[in-house]
């Protein structure tokens, strides 16, 4: 069963010239986007800058509000919920923002920010605060001799570790990942992405995993949702969309990330042009000005997802079209 | 292929208010004609120092050069007077930087200010600097228009931004391109068009360049010879193919198995512990407090550079066989 549910999610900003003053455009950040996440696994939400991804996320965790769609949470639907009971529901869903230095408070110990939510939401104190703090820290590999300590003192690991436990104290079903390893070193990621691989096994826990760099989401997520300009264009089970990606975009992505292996030099590939601007996204197909294969249909009909083996791609081209000749050769 | 710089045993400290960081502790690289060396490893391990100590760009009682030399073309760049370098600054080594938007003034057109470099170098008129500053556009792929030249920073997008430092950085005909984290602040996409046209500049103007990152994949597809840091010293230095493939040093093989590239998270191997201190950096060999391959010799002396295949050089005790590290005790 899914744990989440979102239907034709669709989030849009105004942009107003100053305080009060009428709106001038519209930021189509989010648009017609539908996923669910099943209990106990992962769902990656992948793209570049500007894509949507974080909006999505935000407005599954009732941080911005959705323009139209539904959000179906443990079988509750988000939207038309009041406040308190919203407060109520939200407690299962919890969030790992990217910078820890930012989203830690510099003033609080370690101790008051895994405690924090604890007495917040769920009334703990005295002695059994003190043990829930002091496990939550030895499930993220840290200890007492960390507790009063502030997050300046830390490494960006230990930080992310902080924030780990912070999100995991509540005991919650859903966890929101927002690129939690992109300003780390590799070897440090390396063991976060450990980290939270056995948290997931050992809790049960779900993520809706935000990300921009494919090799760190083919490590973690079991389904993969590809956004280009607020619109998802492929998803799928991940190993299916690594191993066959249909849409030009997603083939494009893939092939331009360098890949470590120096068996695999001069095969990666470059797409021309840059993301447009999400206030005038381009008619139909938001992909069609940098796509190789446009046709005219492409300029004028927002295509709609349909299967193709065992996935979804939102793409006019024929099912049986090689998509694998997307963008030039790098030299070598 | 001749040699353009030869960087030899530098060492360099930092004067901080916690005591002198002994930053960069025998760093040896070298760069022939035509030739792309990457410089790879994580943050803090004296990358960014090396390129700007190269261009005499350190700031001087607090940084200081204690031993080593740098040589470009036969000249002892660590002789050379400020009024020197400042010559040949941008007319013999250029730079890039991660973020363009900080590297260009925002209140002057991006024509005028490459125009400045062009005169300020070559003392030609204001109409050859402007043949030149479009030229460059050109060579770095942009539009040589008025239009384009007459924009402002901001008007650009960051990828394009980028472009404008290539072509600032080449207007006077530079031989060597000193390249820090090109691609870092951009998108997979965008990154792959600056990668491409990295090459491209060595291909049609046989510029030579460093290229530092983080990113393992991006020395992979684009370096021709690669030197692995860490802690302030080259630990492996070869063919990024040899290297690579068969990285003989404990931390390069270390920091490739960290890489999620095709592996489950479950998969992944981490380097125990954390990148030490370089105000009390640990004795002998600073990785062996982290190896798991380490012996008796290496916290009492520091390994010296040994050939162990075609032009393939590694620092270690344990991967060329020195149990008793005497050869290197003379030596140093």
């Amino acid at each position: 069963m899914s744990l989440l549910q979102v239907d034709d999610l669709t989030v849009h900003f105004r942009i107003r010239r100053g305080l009060g003053k009428k709106s001038i455009d519209t930021v189509h950040a989010v648009d017609d986007v539908s996923f669910a996440i099943t209990e106990g696994e992962t769902l990656a939400l992948v793209g570049e800058s500007g894509c949507g991804k974080s909006t999505a996320a935000r407005a599954v965790l009732q941080l911005v509000k959705p323009t139209a769609g539904t959000i179906r949470f443990l079988g509750t639907d988000l939207t038309d919920l009041s406040s308190r009971q919203r407060r109520k529901v939200m407690r299962d869903a919890q969030v790992v923002f990217q910078d820890p230095y930012s989203s830690l408070n510099p003033r609080m110990t370690v101790h008051d920010l895994v405690a924090e939510p604890l007495r917040a939401q769920a009334h703990m104190s005295g002695r059994e605060l003190e043990a829930r703090v002091l496990s939550m820290l030895e499930m993220v590999g840290l200890g007492t001799q960390h507790l009063w300590r502030r997050s300046h003192e830390f490494s960006g690991g230990q930080c992310q570790r902080i924030a780990i436990a912070r999100a995991l104290a509540l005991d919650p079903r859903l966890v929101v990942l927002d690129e939690p390893t992109s300003a780390l070193d590799v070897s440090v990621q390396a063991r976060i992405l450990v980290l939270l691989d056995d948290l997931q096994r050992r809790l049960g826990l779900t993520y809706l995993f935000i990300a921009h760099d494919l090799a760190v989401v083919e490590s973690m997520a079991h389904s993969l949702a590809v956004m280009y300009l607020g619109r998802i264009v492929e998803q799928g089970p991940a190993r299916e969309i690594f191993g066959a990606p249909r849409h030009p975009y997603t083939v494009a992505l893939l092939r331009s990330s360098p890949s470590p292996d120096p068996e695999e030099r001069g095969t990666m590939k470059v797409l021309e042009g840059d993301v447009p601007s999400a206030v005038k996204p381009p008619e139909g197909c938001r992909f069609n000005p940098r796509c190789p294969f446009r046709m005219d249909v492409c300029t004028t009909e927002c295509p709609q997802p349909h299967a193709v083996g065992g996935h979804l791609v939102s793409c006019h081209l024929p099912d049986d079209f090689d998509t694998r000749a997307t963008g030039s050769v790098v030299l070598v | 292929m001749d040699e353009l710089l030869r960087v030899r045993g530098l060492k360099l400290q930092f004067r901080s208010m916690r005591g002198v960081v002994k930053a960069l502790d025998g760093v040896d690289i070298c760069v022939h004609d035509r030739e792309i060396l990457g410089l790879v490893g994580e943050s803090g391990c004296g990358k960014t120092i090396t390129g700007l100590a190269i261009l005499g760009l350190l700031q001087k009682p607090q940084a200081e050069i204690t031993g080593g030399e740098i040589s470009y073309r036969g000249q002892d760049l660590l002789a050379k007077s400020d009024r020197e370098m400042q010559d040949l600054r941008g007319r013999e080594i250029s730079m890039v930087f991660q973020d363009p938007l900080a590297s260009l003034n925002p209140v002057f057109q991006v024509g005028h200010q490459i125009e400045d470099v062009v005169r300020i170098h070559k003392g030609v008129s204001r109409r050859e600097s402007r043949e030149t500053a479009r030229r460059a556009f050109a060579e770095v792929g942009l539009p040589a228009t008025d239009e384009m030249l007459k924009r402002y920073p901001h008007q650009f997008s960051g990828g394009m931004r980028q472009r404008v430092c290539m072509a600032m950085a080449l207007a006077c005909g530079s031989p060597l391109l000193i390249a820090d984290e090109p691609t870092t602040a951009l998108d997979v996409t965008i990154q792959a068009q600056i990668l491409n046209l990295l090459l491209r500049l060595r291909e049609e103007l046989g510029v030579a360049q460093v290229i530092i990152t983080h990113n393992v994949g991006v020395a992979a597809q684009t370096c021709d010879r690669i030197a692995v840091m860490y802690a302030g010293s080259v630990v492996e230095e070869g063919p990024v193919v040899e290297v690579l493939s068969r990285p003989r040093h404990p931390y390069t093989i270390a920091l490739y198995e960290c890489l999620p590239h095709g592996h489950t998270a479950s998969e992944l191997k981490t380097i125990p512990g954390t990148v030490p201190d370089l105000i009390t950096p640990p004795t002998g060999c600073r990785f062996h407090p982290r190896c798991k391959h380490v012996l008796e010799v290496c916290p009492t002396a520091k390994p010296q550079p040994v050939q162990v295949g075609d032009r393939h050089w590694v620092s270690c005790f344990w991967a060329t066989g020195q149990t008793d590290g005497a050869d290197s005790e003379a030596a140093s």
